[in-house]
């Protein structure tokens, strides 16, 4: 199983890809919404990119609140 | 809008007929939310359909919109014409508009061929309901489904849960309707409610695939099985038509919805 820092890595180098940022840019506690410029819709569609690639399934109010990268992370860790 | 007798360009959806396949395509910015105009655009396509039917086996459904496949009611004309009309008169607006899309709906559901939506992206509310007329569904991979009406005080009105009840187990439709929650097309295949599950963009591919298998077999055989096991639930219809309208007169409801217009978020009501 993954360890919390593997599960943060794996996340950024996902968001990285698929809203085209460069991975350099991104750390485990920014604020996702500001780093990469999304609304929720687009959080969503980061949403189901994670649970599709950690085969995981996040219902999206437990979100609520979270905008930070590490914390998500936690959210997904705990249904590994 | 150019229209023959086998297809029409329209500026909300347009249609194609060719082999046998009917393809409704949708394609209004920014998600195909569907308000009066679009439900004058779905009442010419059934017009249309009940003439193309005959020399048809299949209807495909999917959007052509980057956000997915429909996010459901136009909240924000459902708004305007609230605060413009007043309680009593937009709820004699609403009732009428939902009789209207359910006789669309149920036309639809009952069409003597074989459904299919394809979907991807946002396929929530009335959209979710849309996708739940056709025989199957095929869903790209990054497909949502969710019913947020709970979130506006109100229940879906397009015919959702009644549909939902036929298609699926009672528990579902308690969770999806009751916690509001979205969820993705792999859990959407394991309930049961999507046929298949294919990769980004895949999803009309599939469908068109899925189509031209439809067409190997006696269409009149196929069309008795559908009779058989896909009944419209009436009676409940028109119970969700009713309990809308009386939820509709709440005064939180006129305080969600301009929460919901208010705000600048591209889906204000979630998570």
């Amino acid at each position: 199983m993954n360890t919390v820092n593997q599960t943060i890595e794996e996340i950024l180098d996902l968001a990285a890809a698929h809203f085209k940022v460069p991975r350099e840019t991104i750390s485990p506690d920014d604020d996702f919404f500001k780093t990469l410029k999304i609304d929720s819709l687009q959080a969503l569609d980061l949403l189901t990119k994670l649970e599709n690639h950690f085969h995981v399934e996040l219902p999206d109010y437990e979100l609520q609140g979270v905008s930070d990268f590490r914390t998500l992370a936690g959210k997904i860790q705990a249904r590994l | 809008m150019t229209e023959s007798a086998s297809a029409c360009d329209g500026s909300i959806m347009s249609w194609t007929m060719a082999d046998g396949v009917i393809e409704l395509a949708l394609h209004c910015a920014p998600c195909n939310e569907l308000g009066s105009a679009s439900l004058e655009a779905l009442e010419t396509f059934v017009t249309a359909l009940e003439k193309m039917q005959a020399d048809a086996h299949s209807l495909l459904i999917y959007s052509e919109m980057k956000p997915g496949f429909c996010a459901g009611a136009d909240l924000r004309e459902l708004q305007r014409r609230s605060q413009a009309l007043g309680k009593v008169e937009a709820v004699r607006g609403v009732r009428d508009f939902l009789e209207r899309i359910h006789r669309v709906f149920n036309i639809i559901d009952a069409a003597p061929l074989t459904t299919i939506a394809a979907v991807h992206g946002v396929t929530f509310g009335g959209g979710f309901e849309l996708a739940l007329t056709c025989d199957l569904i095929i869903a790209d991979k990054m497909a949502r489904f969710c019913f947020p009406e709970l979130r506006l005080g109100l229940i879906p009105g397009f015919g959702g849960i009644p549909r939902l009840k036929r298609d699926l187990g009672n528990g579902v439709v308690r969770d999806l309707l009751l916690t509001g929650r979205s969820f993705n097309a792999t859990k959407a295949q394991q309930i049961g409610l999507v046929s298949q599950v294919v990769g980004e963009g895949e999803a009309l591919r599939a469908a068109r695939s899925t189509a031209a298998q439809l067409k190997k077999f006696d269409h009149a055989t196929a069309m008795a099985a559908k009779r058989f096991i896909k009944p419209i639930p009436h009676e409940d219809l028109r119970r969700e038509i009713d309990l809308f309208c009386e939820l509709f007169l709440s005064p939180a409801v006129d305080e969600a919805l301009r929460k919901f217009v208010e705000s600048a978020d591209a889906l204000p009501y979630l998570p």
